[in-house]
């Protein structure tokens, strides 16, 4: 059986999945609970510097998208960080802690901008004996506007600058939540990296509004009327995410940062796919919320059984074996030519990938023969896009074959050429320097 | 207890064999309808097919994934519209389609899963809510001037009306009973229309206007087609089938021996279905539609055994599969390869039937003379119905027929220049009430290309 116990910037768990910082994580009895379904550790909830509680909104904080059957696939909320009392946090992080030892405890934390607000909740949250901390330079509503959260995490001099001050004080691994809403994800990574961060996380929500009521024109969720942009998360981020984990990845200034990936995280499979990319461990909070702290077994159990299939011991034979094969798109092979073949057997004849290709691409799907409904790809219009791939209905009914080099694209005329080949050295691209 | 089995186990034809609670359940609607979370779900599994074969499999066209589409999408106003305008009856056809063998039996997901996207039900949620809010779709275009007879109030006659009216022309329908609907009315199972749904819909037909029903008029004693011509600028004939098919055994019908189609007809319009009389021991004659709906109901009134005896096999039965099987489930015993022989008879009721075993013989159908007798305290004829008497007299010697019923062409014109047919007195289609509404509305666009000349 592959052990999949983690080791995250020196903090263990016996699996990689962690609940991440969010109402899930909010206090004592919810995290117990997850302990006891198996969650291989949690982040707490953010803590808030010392003094009045936060103030959360008492209408409606979460709005949803879904898909078939209303199965939710993102969500968006406007909640703050913790709304208990510091202190009691601290109480119950350090009773969760010392119960349950083999499990990681990291400390979700969002103080003002200034040296003194970190220097002092550091030592109070060493206290409690965490593992870690986390830095919440991600939220993207509310507490940016006072400055925090996503204000900092949207300049990389400030992400320097607190690091540095947190990794000064405590001993405790510094682990810098990045939000996503910014244009180059790699930036603020070196900015963490060069505070002399142990580890980055990403990604936080997305800035969104997810929907309009169009009886009364609230944007949702409406709090007596009006609303305000929240935070998007949930299946509809993986993509998101996981590009913005392979550009830390691969990037050679952060080449080698352990990062815990976040981001729509549901199945073994999204967290084998972040892993992957370069992710440490993984950290979960939609899918719980969604289904309740069960899903992780499933999660364990199918990284497990895949790691076994496919002959990986450890989790550091998975992390980042996909980070080499993320490249930029000038050096993809151009000579790699691909068809569409329709399996005839297994066509519904839906006549969804003719009308795709039809109206918006190609025109290199039929849908008669003979006066019988029947899809079949014209090679010699093919470009081998995918896109009927990807509105078929039936999994593996289509395919993407490739044309083996010395056979002649139909679409082209040409013969497909063995030699790997790319833009760089193509000849219609104007940077190229003719070979003398 | 004993009573209430006393009750049930009487010999010969008696009414209230169970209770009026158990009857209740029994006449209740056979496919409860979505509600408007089931509705999204089912919805949701449409793939929005391209040149979808549901819309082919469909007599009346509807687009199918349109509807299912705009459902989906929370616009149910525009799913009914999106029926409405191809079918106004749709949400009857909604109720009594067999959709097995049409829309359903052709959505790719029943090639694929064996499980079709749930067509039917989602046009009745469509449908019903339009009506259930009165949502009229469709305006009168000013008045033509020009008068049209529409000869029946059933599905072919009202889908005729609707569309003349809509095209501006002023209608009058001549219907022979006393209330409109037609099959829809009279000929459908209760338990698939309850609620006096027929009534309604029909209503909702007239609302747009222009549509003048007079009633107790029949073809042949009070109207005649002469005359009709003579006053109106065309004439559309779609009053069905009034005869059925004899048994054709020699000798006197003992009582008890009755045709299913009156059956069906008395079951829909009693009130009070503990008033209805089934025998004990039924045999149905026949092997389509009307012989499923009268043994099925037959044995939710509380008959023992009921039995459909069918000349042919299972493959040839016209009642569609999923008929059958609902027959079964009810626990009626279908039996093929058998044709009645002779009635038995005791003190001039009916006591049993004698059948001749069937088999083909180089593609004919044959007796082979062995016989099994069934006891029978009542026998139902449900093999077919035909155009009847008064309606050939009434026609005689001026209208094309073929096979017995009217000669029409695709458009549903007659051999008369201002006669057009539809439903199921021609002799095109396939006795559905889609299709009588499909040849009632071509009928009438085709009428007002001939008026608009």
């Amino acid at each position: 059986m592959a052990d999949i116990s983690n080791n995250f910037c020196g903090i263990k768990s016996p699996n990689p999945f962690w609940l991440a910082s969010a109402p899930p994580t909010d206090k004592a009895y919810n995290v117990e609970r997850a302990f006891k379904a198996g969650w291989g550790g949690v982040v707490w909830k953010t803590l808030g510097e010392d003094g009045p509680p936060i103030v959360n909104v008492n209408g409606p904080r979460y709005g949803a998208i879904w898909g078939a059957d209303r199965r939710l696939l993102g969500l968006n909320n406007i909640e703050l960080i913790t709304d208990r009392d510091l202190h009691l946090n601290l109480r119950e992080i350090k009773e969760v802690k010392a119960k349950w030892p083999d499990r990681a405890m990291v400390v979700s934390l969002m103080v003002p901008c200034e040296e003194q607000a970190w220097k002092s909740i550091l030592p109070l949250v060493e206290e409690t004996g965490a593992d870690g901390i986390e830095l919440n330079f991600g939220c993207p509503h509310g507490m940016s506007e006072r400055g925090m959260g996503a204000a900092v995490g949207q300049v990389p001099e400030y992400i320097e600058m607190v690091t540095r001050w947190c990794k000064q004080t405590t001993r405790m691994p510094v682990i810098v939540k990045l939000t996503p809403n910014i244009s180059d994800i790699r930036y603020p990574a070196r900015a963490a990296k060069a505070g002399g961060a142990d580890a980055v996380s990403l990604i936080n929500t997305v800035s969104s509004i997810i929907s309009v009521n169009l009886d009364d024109f609230s944007p949702e969720p409406s709090i007596d009327g009006k609303g305000s942009h929240g935070g998007y998360c949930g299946p509809a981020v993986k993509p998101i995410a996981l590009n913005m984990v392979a550009e830390i990845g691969r990037d050679p200034e952060t080449a080698g940062l352990p990062i815990s990936g976040i981001g729509g995280i549901t199945t073994w499979r999204d967290a084998a796919e972040f892993l992957a990319l370069g992710a440490g461990n993984v950290q979960v909070c939609t899918a719980a919320m969604t289904y309740g702290f069960k899903i992780v077994e499933e999660m364990i159990s199918g990284l497990e059984n895949w790691m076994d299939a496919q002959g990986h011991r450890t989790l550091d034979d998975v992390i980042g074996r996909a980070v080499p094969n993320v490249t930029d798109w000038q050096y993809l092979n151009l000579n790699y030519v691909t068809k569409a073949k329709i399996d005839q057997d297994s066509c519904i004849k839906c006549g969804r990938c003719h009308i795709a290709c039809e109206d918006t691409s190609h025109q290199a799907i039929t849908n008669m023969l003979d006066g019988e409904r029947h899809f079949e790809v014209i090679d010699e219009e093919c470009v081998g896009c995918n896109l009927c791939v990807n509105v078929c209905p039936v999994e593996s009914c289509i395919t993407m074959e490739q044309v083996p080099a010395g056979q002649v694209d139909a679409r082209t005329g040409k013969k497909v050429e063995k030699r790997y080949g790319n833009w760089t050295e193509h000849p219609n691209n104007p940077s190229v320097v003719a070979a003398e | 207890m004993a009573l209430a089995l006393d009750k049930r186990l009487r010999d010969g034809i008696a009414a209230g064999r169970l209770e009026s609670k158990r009857l209740k359940d029994n006449f209740s609607d056979v496919h409860p309808p979505l509600d408007g979370h089931e509705a999204l779900v089912a919805s949701d599994r449409c793939y929005f097919c391209y040149d979808a074969p549901c819309v082919t499999a469909c007599p009346t066209g509807i687009d199918i994934p349109q509807f299912i589409r705009e459902i989906s999408t929370g616009n149910t106003a525009g799913a009914a519209e999106t029926i409405l305008e191809q079918n106004i009856l749709g949400g009857m056809c909604a109720r009594v389609c067999p959709t097995e063998t049409l829309c359903e039996q052709a959505c790719v997901r029943e090639h694929a899963e064996g499980k079709p996207v749930q067509i039917g039900l989602l046009q009745r949620f469509a449908t019903d809510e339009a009506m259930a809010q009165n949502k009229q779709f469709f305006e009168r275009k000013s008045a033509t001037g020009k008068t049209v007879a529409v000869v029946g109030a059933g599905p072919a006659g009202l889908a005729c009306a609707h569309r003349l009216a809509m095209h501006g022309h002023d209608v009058t329908v001549y219907e022979a009973r006393k209330k409109p609907g037609g099959l829809n009315e009279y000929g459908i199972a209760a338990y698939k229309t309850v609620d006096d749904f027929a009534q309604e819909e029909v209503d909702y037909v007239m609302a747009i206007g222009g549509i003048d029903i007079q009633y107790n008029k029949p073809l042949g004693s009070k109207i005649d087609l002469e005359k009709l011509r003579q006053k109106h600028d065309a004439v559309f004939l779609g009053m069905g089938l009034a005869g059925v098919n004899a048994l054709g055994l020699k000798g006197k019908e003992p009582a008890g021996v009755m045709d299913a189609v009156d059956f069906i007809s008395q079951l829909r319009q009693a009130k009070n279905k503990g008033k209805i009389a089934v025998g004990r021991r039924i045999v149905v004659i026949g092997g389509g539609m009307t012989a499923v709906d009268c043994a099925v109901q037959a044995k939710l009134l509380g008959a023992e055994e009921v039995t459909i005896c069918y000349r042919r096999g299972q493959e040839n039965m016209n009642a569609s599969r999923y008929e059958q099987e609902l027959a079964a489930t009810h626990g009626v015993v279908i039996r093929n390869w058998l044709q009645p022989q002779k009635l038995k008879s005791k003190s001039g009721a009916v006591a049993g039937i004698t059948l001749e075993y069937t088999q083909m013989n180089k593609k004919k159908l044959e007796g082979t003379g062995v016989t099994i007798t069934l006891e029978a305290d009542q026998v139902f004829r449900a093999i077919g119905q035909t155009f009847g008497e008064d309606n050939s007299d009434a026609l005689s010697g001026n209208l094309k027929l073929d096979k017995g019923r009217i000669a029409t062409n695709e458009e549903g014109a007659t051999s008369l220049s201002d006669v057009w047919a539809g439903g199921d007195c021609t002799n095109s289609g396939d006795d559905l009430t889609v299709t009588a509404v499909a040849q009632g509305r071509n009928a009438a666009e085709s009428i007002n290309r001939a008026l608009s000349v």
